[in-house]
This record gives C-alpha cells, sequence and structure tokens, in this order.
C-alpha cells in the first residue's frame, strides 16, 4: 500500500528575469514560506522576496572579536603567569610580538563561523526536501528556475496556489508528494 | 589625420565578452561537469601513475630521513638551513596566487576570475599541503613535532609566542584551514549540481554527502552570498600576512642580507608572481586538454601575464632596493652580503634569478608575447625556476658566508634534497590530477552568473518595459 501527502508545490519559470517578476507577485500575493530556486544567486532577489540581510556578519564580527581576544590571553597568560620566561630581555608580555598569533587566531575562528554559520542558517546539511520529490527539480542546479511552495504555509491552497502559480508564468506546476511505502498489516 | 577617427566615439569601446562561443546555462554545466562524469582517459592513468609514483618516492624518501636522520641532507655548518627551507618558502609562495584570485579580485568585482579561482584555489590548497611537509620533517625528531603547538603537557611548557617560527605555523594552519574552507564553499552548489546528474548510485551518495542537501533557493543564496564575502574579507589578509609572516623568519634574524625591513612587501610580491606563473602554467594545459578555451579566454590569460609583469618589477625593485640600502646603511657586512650574492661563490644562481625573473618577463610589454600561449607556458617555467632560486639565493648566500671567514664554507645538496624536492613535485601533481578528474575545475554556479542572461536587466526589452 502507497499512502501520498501533499507537502507543496513547485512551478517553473522562464528566466531569471520571469522569476523575480514572479517572486514580486508572490510576496505581494501574501505568501511566505516559498523560495525561488536558481542555479545561481540572482542580482535582485532578495528584494524582490523582502529578504533581511543576512545575520551571518554580525555573527562573525562577535566571533571575531571573541577569537582575537582568546589568542591574545593564551599568548599573555602562558608566558606571563603559566611559564614566565626571560626570552631576548623582553617583557613577559610582549603584545607586539603576539599580534601575528592573535590576528591568525581571530581569521581561523572567524572563518569557521562564516562555514558553519552558513549551514546552520540554512539548516544544512538537510537531505530530505519535499522539492527533491520532483524530477524536473534536478534541473534547479542546471539551467532552470523554480519558486517552491511549501504545504504549512498559511495561504496554501492545493487548487488557488496552483492558479495563482499558472497565473504569474509559472509552467510545469507539480504537486511535491511525500511517498510512505506501507507494509502490508502494518 | 585618419578620416576614420570620426567614426569611434571615445569611451565606446567595445566590451570584449569573458566567456565566449554564445554559452547558456545548459552548456556551461554540460561542459564542465562532463569532465568528471566520462570514462578515465588513458594518458591521465598514465599522467597520474608518473607522480604518484615520484609522490612515493617522496613519502619513501621521508621514510628514510626518519630513521636516519636530517644529516642526510647537505646541511653543515654555517649553512643550516638548506633545501627544506626553499622548497617551504617556494610552496608557500605558490599558494598566493590562488588566494588573490579567489579573495582579493572578488572583493574588487573582476568577473574573469571566476573561469579560474576554482583551480586556482585547489593549487594553493595542495601547495600548501606540500609546503607544510617540509617545516614538519625538518624538525629532525619528528615525535616531539608538538612541541610547536601551545598544548598543556607534562613538562608545564608553552611555547615562545615571540618566535617567528611559532608565528608560521599558526599563519600557514590557518591560511591551509581557511583555503580548504573557502574552496568547499565555492564547491557547494556545484556539487549539487554532479548530485542532481548523477547516473549511478555511488555518484548519487558520494555527490549527495558532499552537496549537503543545497536547494539553490535565494533563502540559502542569501546566506551563502554574505558567507563567500566574509571568506573572501578573511582571506585577503591572509594574503598579505602569510607571506610576511614567513619572510619574518628570516628578516627578524641578525644575519646580513637578512635583517631588512623589505622583507614582508618583497616576499609578498614575489609570492604573487610565482603563484601566477604556476597557476598559468596549469590552466594552459588543463585548457589543452579538456577544451575549455571558450571559459579560459586568451582575454584571462592576458590579465594574468599583465599580474606576473607587474609583480615581477616589484620583485625586481626590491632586488635593486636591497642593493641600495646595503650601501646607503653603511655597514660592512650588509655590503659585504649582497655584494657576495652577485658575485660570489652562487653568482650562478643570483644570476639565474635575475635573468628569470626581472629579465624574460619583460618581454610582456608586448602584446603579442602576452597573448600567445607558447611564449606564455616558457615564461611561466622560466618564472618558477626564478622563484625557486630566489628562495636559494637568501637562504644559502647568507649563511654560506656570514661573520668570520674561518666559518665560511660552500653549501651543495645531496641526493636526497633533489629527490625530495622532485617528490614534492609528484605530490602536488598527484593531488592535482585527483581534483581536475573528480571535481569541477571551474566554478558553474559563478560562471553562470557571469554569462549576461544571468542579469534580469538581460529580458527587459522583451518584456514589460517593451
Amino acid at each position: 500500500m502507497v499512502k501520498q501527502k501533499p507537502e507543496g508545490m513547485i512551478a517553473e519559470f522562464e528566466n531569471p528575469a520571469a522569476l523575480l517578476r514572479a517572486a514580486e507577485k508572490m510576496r505581494a500575493a501574501g505568501f511566505s514560506s516559498f523560495d525561488c530556486h536558481s542555479p545561481f544567486p540572482i542580482h535582485g532577489m532578495d528584494r524582490a522576496m523582502g529578504e533581511k540581510r543576512s545575520p551571518l556578519g554580525w555573527i562573525v564580527a562577535v566571533v571575531a572579536f571573541l577569537g582575537f581576544s582568546a589568542g591574545m590571553g593564551l599568548e599573555w597568560w602562558s608566558s606571563s603567569v603559566a611559564y614566565p620566561l626571560v626570552i631576548s630581555g623582553k617583557p613577559f608580555f610582549s603584545y607586539q610580538a603576539f599580534g601575528p598569533v592573535a590576528f591568525a587566531v581571530m581569521v581561523l575562528s572567524s572563518a569557521l563561523t562564516a562555514l558553519i554559520g552558513m549551514l546552520a542558517l540554512n539548516k544544512l546539511p538537510l537531505f530530505n526536501h519535499p522539492v527533491f520529490n520532483s524530477d524536473n527539480f534536478r534541473r534547479a542546479t542546471d539551467d532552470a528556475f523554480f519558486i517552491s511552495i511549501l504545504a504549512d504555509d498559511p495561504k496554501y491552497d492545493e487548487q488557488a496556489t496552483r492558479n495563482f502559480l499558472s497565473e504569474i508564468g509559472g509552467q510545469n506546476i507539480e504537486q511535491l508528494l511525500e511517498t510512505t511505502e506501507m507494509k502490508e498489516g502494518a | 589625420m585618419s578620416v576614420t577617427l570620426t567614426k569611434s566615439k571615445p569611451g565606446a569601446l567595445e566590451e570584449v565578452p569573458l566567456i565566449k562561443g554564445n554559452q547558456t546555462f545548459r552548456s556551461i554545466t554540460e561542459k564542465i561537469s562532463e569532465i568528471t562524469e566520462r570514462k578515465t582517459a588513458l594518458t591521465w592513468v598514465l599522467l597520474f601513475s608518473l607522480a604518484a609514483s615520484v609522490a612515493l618516492l617522496f613519502f619513501a624518501q621521508i621514510g628514510y630521513l626518519f630513521w636516519e636522520g636530517i644529516g642526510i641532507w647537505g646541511l653543515q655548518n654555517p649553512v643550516g638551513w638548506g633545501w627544506a627551507i626553499v622548497n617551504f618558502v617556494f610552496w608557500v609562495g605558490i599558494g598566493h596566487a590562488g588566494t588573490l584570485i579567489s579573495a582579493v579580485l572578488f572583493l574588487f568585482r573582476q568577473k574573469w576570475r571566476t573561469s579560474i579561482n576554482r583551480f586556482a584555489e585547489a593549487m594553493t590548497i595542495f601547495a600548501v599541503i606540500v609546503a607544510l611537509v617540509f617545516p614538519g620533517i625538518h624538525v629532525g625528531r619528528v615525535w616531539v613535532a608538538y612541541f610547536m603547538f601551545p598544548l598543556p603537557n607534562q613538562m608545564q611548557m608553552w611555547p615562545n609566542f615571540r618566535s617567528p617560527l611559532l608565528w608560521d605555523i599558526f599563519a600557514v594552519g590557518t591560511y591551509f584551514t581557511v583555503s580548504l574552507m573557502f574552496w568547499y564553499t565555492g564547491l557547494i552548489p556545484d556539487l549539487a549540481t554532479l548530485r542532481d546528474r548523477a547516473k549511478t548510485r555511488l555518484r548519487k551518495i558520494t555527490m549527495g554527502i558532499l552537496a549537503l542537501g543545497w536547494r539553490g533557493g535565494n533563502k540559502q543564496w542569501k546566506h551563502y552570498e554574505m558567507a563567500y564575502l566574509l571568506l573572501a574579507g578573511l582571506s585577503t589578509p591572509l594574503v598579505l600576512s602569510v607571506h610576511s609572516v614567513v619572510s619574518t623568519d628570516f628578516a627578524t634574524s641578525i644575519i646580513p642580507g637578512w635583517h631588512t625591513t623589505i622583507f614582508p612587501p618583497y616576499f609578498v610580491a614575489g609570492a604573487i608572481f610565482s603563484g601566477f606563473a604556476m597557476v598559468l602554467t596549469l590552466a594552459i594545459i588543463a585548457r589543452k586538454a579538456y577544451g575549455l578555451e571558450n571559459i579560459i579566454t586568451i582575454q584571462h590569460f592576458e590579465k594574468m601575464n599583465k599580474i606576473i609583469m607587474v609583480t615581477g618589477m616589484m620583485v625586481g625593485y626590491a632586488y635593486g632596493m636591497e642593493f641600495f640600502i646595503a650601501w646607503y646603511s653603511g655597514n660592512e657586512y650588509e655590503k659585504f652580503a649582497f655584494i657576495n650574492r652577485a658575485f660570489g661563490p652562487y653568482a650562478w644562481a643570483y644570476w639565474i634569478m635575475i635573468t628569470c625573473n626581472v629579465l624574460i618577463p619583460q618581454l610582456y610589454w608586448s602584446k603579442k608575447m602576452r597573448t600567445s600561449v607558447p611564449v606564455m607556458f616558457t615564461i611561466s617555467i622560466f618564472v618558477n625556476i626564478g622563484m625557486w632560486f630566489e628562495r636559494f639565493v637568501i637562504t644559502v648566500t647568507s649563511l654560506a658566508n656570514d661573520y668570520l671567514p674561518s666559518s665560511w664554507d660552500y653549501y651543495s645538496p645531496t641526493i636526497f634534497d633533489i629527490g625530495l624536492l622532485i617528490g614534492s613535485f609528484g605530490l602536488f601533481f598527484s593531488l592535482f590530477l585527483l581534483f581536475i578528474r573528480f571535481l569541477p575545475m571551474i566554478s558553474m554556479a559563478e560562471v553562470k552568473g557571469v554569462l549576461p542572461q544571468a542579469d534580469p536587466h538581460h529580458y527587459e526589452g522583451e518584456a514589460h518595459h517593451g
């Protein structure tokens, strides 16, 4: 026995400009749980969809500050508290000479935050998503442009959404179905 | 004088397209993905066997080195730093071009970088891997290499953070990690393309895992582009800082010929110079072998050649300025060190360096030379040779003839010094061949992004603006 559950809908658009215009209309119609998929980032799409700027820059800025402090702190503590040793007559806390290492720790921690933070904000890795149920959607990483709407959107309604997508120029409109194989007697 | 002048308007120069051959999004995907999907070519197998054999030789010699000790090298008093350091600086320097292309040119919005950034970054990573081997094996007692890291230990000892050699560990270690993350971030959308094209189960699973479930939604691109910008911003100071720190290994000592303030910028310019030469060598071969002439065009090469010429002249300026300061300082030892470099026992190496790095790149003043593939291939090889010799000249001449003439000696390499240099190329090329065989060597998502039809304004004529 096969059980199918609707999870959302995708529609294909002809080119980046069509996708951009469609995104504006989706937003104007009040959809919230939709996304515009393209093989490369499209200039102006954030504004068309009403997306806020990514907060990643601020997160990395905080980590950069903490990273520099941690690097300098380690150098201060290890050379003046844990293992004080006079080297070339320099002070225990030779902050001038400690710059390069503190800088390296700052860059390293910030870069790690940029990558891990990007993945976390994007909720990746995520290997199972409704859009992957569509075979046509594979072209989203090649040369096709899609809008996806998930069924959890308050405005989502199977027939009305399908009509609306078709109205704003969507082609190959496809319902995303989660297919679960039920075992006999289960 | 000329009548044709009336026809051309100033400022109306025609823009040369970055990518040639009327490419579509599909044709870019096909062209680049197909290279990783086709059956392994016999030429690739032969080349990889050769490179891997040389890499094996590299590891065998390292094994012998660990068994026998660094006495197998030509090091002796007063030359305590030989080819291992020369090779280290050479390979780290090579890496810098990749970071410059991927990070600095990104911040300066140089769209032409998209055709070459992926494999320039790959080159960086592999060059830094090879570079890191040398200080690792040079410590002699490798089993206590952990002394270099700030790890709590039973002796209650901590490293000396005032030492440039320690800065080096942090600088190069950070450089490697950040480069790797930047490269992987760039790869994610392309890995998703390969995942979606995958035919076999093995490919679906491996590419699926590596692509992390990328969906190309704008809600993802938003954070992705920010992360890419941040990584570019974080890598940009590394282009300048890493080789500056490497140069302080020399510059903070009091050896005549090393103790100079010009070293950090001089090393950075040299690093970019040598790195671009290596990118060019590799790009010319890969472009020819995989028929990528439309994506990596002569314009790309010409731009790289201009950078080679500029940085080559910066290096030439540094060579001249070193001499000037040696004379102007009035320091006898400093003066001697430089006269000895050019006319002493290592004069042959010095003049190889000058010829390869300063004289030969002057051919690039001619546009014909800048746009000729055989010429630029030859020049890139000369630059690679010249830049290896630069590090040899700096390291060896200053040590071989230092203060007391009674302690002077002439340094010669042994078979193991030479073997390790050759072996390092084996490791580098093995990694590079694996990369071009299994991963997209050109960033598909970024190349598509610079095509004219990627810009929504491109469609304005046919749609609502009418």
